[in-house]
């Protein structure tokens, strides 16, 4: 028998917290993390735009923070946490981000969104009170050819408002 | 059941809530598809995966120009894991997106035209073994020279890119005349020549085409692409792949980001709808960026020249418009192109002379198509640059000049373009306002400056591709016994909303919200024809056709629920998810309880709507491009910030006011305007599309400077400056109430307004785009010595015009006929498109 060529021996495993859940995966060894979470996972809510690293579509957030899944190489995930834009939500509600992108007209096409959603979570977990320049730095990694920014800037910062309303009463 | 042509598109003044008060419409509102958005859940192409399929790539062409003299692939075929390589000859139709220029092979034949023109797929098991496997064809190639621009297009006819065309390079060459000019410059006071370039660049939606195919289980085809017009795909598809259109489904899935240019049928779906039904297994193909370069069909470079003919208050006496594009490697939408870049001179101001001489040719460069604006962002920059010099020179101040010479609502332009509610001085008297122009303009410090530009844009093209008599959208409405309606339409969702425009527009007739309603659409096998999301056509088209079929269903419901209640129809109001009595609000029955009464006095009930624009009253050669139902209007004022020592440009702030009609999701709205604001700042200062020669050595070949998003740039958030919208809300009767297009012509005043801008600034014309600091610096270095303060072209080349077709405006008694218009001798390339048609 031919031997299979590398694209299809699913010969490395690893295992990481994918959205808060213990997960099992194997995969060809060349693969990125974003490969893996779309191809090998079905976790296609992260997308791509370059596989270059280039315009910040694909990121997600290691261990908490926010890197480009596509130069990743998923075998350096082991034992480390994942979160993409499926983990944002809880209990069956949406992220006060992912409420305010949807009522605010923060998601055009929608296609930059995860990542965006997730970088701005990363900010927010860090600095739970950032200024417009402060929200405008973190996201200048991802590119948005729809929106002129100006819509994600307030939805970021609509809900802060609301995440800090929600601490509040929980005090 | 009425005929289309007895119902108004206006909306009944019964629907919605009580009074005249709308409920969904004009309200900013989450759009219907943003949960899916904001959940990953929003299925794009590259997000679909079918058992057993395979992967499809592409082998490019690495010359610009070339003729294949053998390819060999078995040892592609031999390599493990391939299932198929496809050639030329296994697709050997031409198609293209117009009629005129099917010109296009999904892999080429004997001829290569750019770097990466596609000469061979491989399909196979894994994507990364296609993408090996292509290494492994080996391609002999007799590489030709190479035509660089338009110039050196205009100079050598030999090598012919093309067989076909006006002659050697040249694609179209196009010659109007609108009243006599030369009189018109005799009147004049003062005239004004000008010469302009606007540079090339590309969409870069952040979504890269991908495109999946199946032979479905009865054995027919079924693709899924990021396609922004499916209607035209479908076609493609039926005239390639040699089927019957009925056995074909096109469906667009939502396009990660637009703009145009997704508005070709592309190689890459006939390839992998082709190999699909050979090996019976879903194919996917999904483009790597630097191949999303090769597909391009973005921004026409033109090189333009202006003269213009004005009285000392400004007035326009004559203006006479060349253009000279550069159209790439194929024909794509290049002949609407040549056409808009002289069409909609005469909307924004009235001028009553005009002469219009534009030629598009060849060149071995990816081809040029619609970019938002079409063909009209190019010369709208020469045009209100030149008002600015202009308004300069008779010293009048440019937002009064222009306010002064503003065309008036409904009048029908030197062109024969009718126009509708016309709002742009109520725009310009806005970003005045907002704006602070009085105490700015020629009053900031050096190395501050402010600018004004304006614009008008089609509220959808006025004639379809394909001239036909049939609607151009069309709008089917199923309504069930729980209440629940499904649109259906072909209608496409780029990102724009289109979708929303849709369930707001119904939900609003039907007094339900927008959560009640399901949308279906960019289906050719479910929905009606949309011609597809270009043009800004989709609101007031889809959106005129839902009003109908949403107007007939209302129209079941209420008479049955009339019956029931027993007061008279006319009484009854349609709000709140009810339908009850308006002179007794209490008595009445659900939206659901209306349904089932009108399907047990009716039947099943379903409802059509179709929209067809007005003819136009241009019945010149030519004047198929530019007429549309109504037009948008935009006028901008940009500040901005100029370092005299380094010329590098920021932009502080944009006031932006957009004659909208009326705003359907105000939200949306303004997301449109701010998102052309920033792509038209990209345009500005820093995109484009360059190109360069290998050295000798190396062929000599031209290759794409930068097919990298990294070294294309394009601003981020950190350019990004403040806008200030204002929607500018006068409804206009033919749009869906009221509504006028938004998502194309905010972006066309903003690139003028900079450069208009930078002169406020220090004192220099930058005549071309983009304005970047190092033209700034050599304007400045030429201003210093003492010479014409300005960077720009500085000549016009020869072109041989055609006689032009002399069509007399309506206030010298034109009929919208030419007067000298005869008969052309039908082409060869006609008469091949007649034997491939019988």
């Amino acid at each position: 028998m031919a031997t299979l060529p590398i694209e299809s021996q699913k010969t490395s495993q690893i295992r990481i917290t994918l959205n808060g859940e213990e997960t099992d995966v194997s995969f060809a060894p060349y693969k990125t993390l974003l490969e893996v979470l779309r191809e090998d996972l079905g976790h296609t809510g992260t997308k791509h735009g370059c596989e270059l690293g280039e315009c910040g579509a694909c990121a997600v957030l290691l261990d908490g923070k926010p890197v480009l899944s596509c130069l990743v190489l998923a075998l350096e995930c082991d034992r480390k946490t994942v979160l993409t834009v499926e983990g944002l939500g809880t209990d069956g509600n949406l992220h006060p981000l992912q409420d305010a992108f949807a009522d605010l007209g923060a998601a055009q096409c929608g296609y930059c969104t995860p990542a965006i959603l997730v970088t701005a979570k990363a900010l927010l977990d860090q600095n739970p009170h950032p200024n417009r320049n402060q929200i405008r730095e973190a996201i200048s990694g991802n590119l948005c050819r729809c929106t002129g920014y100006l819509q994600i800037f307030e939805a970021v910062e609509a809900a802060i408002l609301k995440i800090a309303g929600h601490s509040k009463q929980a005090t | 059941m009425p005929k289309q042509s007895d119902l108004p598109n206006a909306p009944d003044q019964n629907s919605g809530a009580s009074g005249s008060e709308l409920r969904v419409v004009g309200v900013s509102r989450r759009r219907v598809d943003a949960r899916a958005k904001v959940t990953g859940q929003t299925r794009f192409a590259d997000d679909i995966s079918l058992p057993r399929m395979a992967h499809c790539k592409l082998l490019r062409s690495p010359h610009p120009h070339a003729r294949i003299r053998k390819i060999d692939v078995s040892r592609a075929m031999a390599h493990p894991g391939v299932y198929l390589v496809l050639t030329g000859k296994d697709l050997p139709i031409e198609y293209g997106i117009l009629p005129v220029s099917q010109d296009e092979q999904a892999l080429c034949g004997d001829h290569v035209r750019h770097v990466g023109d596609p000469v061979a797929a491989v399909i196979a098991r894994e994507e990364l073994t296609a993408f090996d496997a292509c290494d492994l064809i080996d391609v002999e190639y007799e590489i030709l020279a190479t035509i660089s621009d338009p110039e050196e297009a205009l100079a050598t006819p030999e090598p012919r890119i093309h067989d076909y065309g006006e002659e050697g390079n040249i694609h179209k060459r196009v010659s109007l005349e609108f009243g006599n000019v030369e009189q018109g410059f005799a009147e004049a006071d003062e005239i004004f020549e000008d010469t302009f370039f606007y540079q090339g660049s590309t969409h870069l939606p952040i979504e890269q085409h991908a495109a999946i195919a199946i032979k479905d289980p009865e054995g027919k085809l079924t693709i899924w692409s990021s396609t922004q017009t499916p209607h035209y795909l479908h076609r493609a598809l039926a005239r390639v792949l040699e089927m019957p259109a009925a056995h074909i489904r096109v469906i667009a899935t939502p396009n990660g980001g637009g703009f145009g240019g997704k508005s070709d049928p592309f190689n890459h779906e006939l390839v992998v709808a082709k190999a699909a039904l050979m090996l019976d297994r879903p194919v996917k193909i999904c483009l790597t960026r630097e191949e999303v370069f090769y597909c391009h069909r973005g921004r026409h470079p033109v090189l333009m020249k202006f003269k213009t003919g004005v009285k000392k208050d400004g007035t326009i006496t004559g203006m006479h418009l060349q253009t000279l594009i550069d159209g790439g490697a194929y024909g794509s939408y290049g002949v609407a192109s040549t056409f808009y870049t002289g069409a909609l001179q005469t909307t924004t101001y009235h001028i009553p002379r005009y002469r219009f001489q534009g030629c598009r040719t060849f060149t071995n460069k990816p081809p040029c198509g619609p970019k938002r604006g079409h063909g009209t962002p190019q010369p709208r920059f020469g045009q209100e640059v030149q008002l600015d010099k202009i308004a300069e020179k008779l010293k009048i101040d440019p937002a009064g000049l222009r306010l002064r010479i503003v065309e008036s609502s409904n009048a029908v332009t030197a062109n024969f373009l009718r126009l509708g509610t016309v709002g742009l001085g109520e725009c310009i008297r806005r970003v005045v306002k907002a704006s602070g122009w009085n105490e700015k303009f020629r009053k900031l410090p050096e190395g501050r400056g402010i600018g004004l530009a304006c614009s008008a844009y089609l509220t959808g093209a006025g004639l379809p591709i394909y001239w036909n008599k049939m609607p151009h959208s069309g709008v089917q409405l199923k309504l069930d016994r729980g209440g629940g309606v499904t649109v259906f339409c072909g209608a496409t969702e780029i990102g724009q909303g289109s979708d929303d425009v849709l369930a707001a527009i119904v939900a609003e007739v039907l007094g339900v919200t927008t959560f009640d309603i399901r949308v279906y659409t960019g289906d050719t096998d479910l929905g009606p024809v949309d011609l597809g999301s270009y043009s800004s056509r989709v609101t007031l088209m889809a959106g005129n056709a839902a009003i109908q079929a949403a107007e007939r269903a209302k129209a079941m419901l209420a008479e049955a629920v009339a019956l029931r209640l027993e007061v008279p129809k006319e009484r009854l109001r349609f709000a709140d998810n009810r339908v009850f009595d308006s002179e007794a609000p209490e008595k009445g029955v659900t939206f659901a309880e209306a349904v089932c009464l009108a399907e047990a006095r009716f039947g099943t009930i379903g409802t059509v709507g179709s929209y067809t624009p007005p003819k136009s009253p241009a019945l010149y050669k030519g004047g198929g491009v530019g007429p549309s139902p109504t037009y948008s209007y935009t006028a901008a004022v940009i500040e901005v910030e100029v370092n005299p020592i380094t010329g590098w440009i920021t932009v502080p702030k944009v006031w932006i006011a957009h004659d909208i009609g009326r705003a359907l999701n105000p939200a949306l709205a303004r997301g449109q305007v701010e998102g052309g604001v920033y792509m038209g700042l990209g345009e500005a200062l820093m995109e484009e599309q360059e190109f360069r020669r290998l050295p000798k050595k190396l062929s000599h070949a031209l290759v794409h400077k930068f097919p990298s998003i990294l070294e294309y740039k394009s601003p981020t958030s950190l350019d990004m400056p403040d806008v200030v919208t204002e929607l500018i809300e006068e409804p206009d009767p033919r749009g869906p109430f009221g509504a006028k297009e938004v998502g194309q012509g905010p972006l066309l005043p903003v690139m003028p307004a900079v450069a208009n801008a930078v002169y406020d600034a220090v004192g220099v014309r930058i005549d071309e785009v983009p304005i970047t600091p190092e033209k700034i610096m050599k304007a400045l270095a030429e201003k210093k010595a003492g010479r014409a303060a300005r960077f720009g072209p500085d000549h016009f080349p020869q072109v041989n015009w055609p006689e032009a077709l002399r069509v007399p405006p309506p206030w010298e008694g034109g009929d919208g006929n030419a007067v000298n218009d005869v008969p052309r001798p039908a082409k060869p390339r006609a008469e091949k498109e007649k034997a491939l048609s019988s």
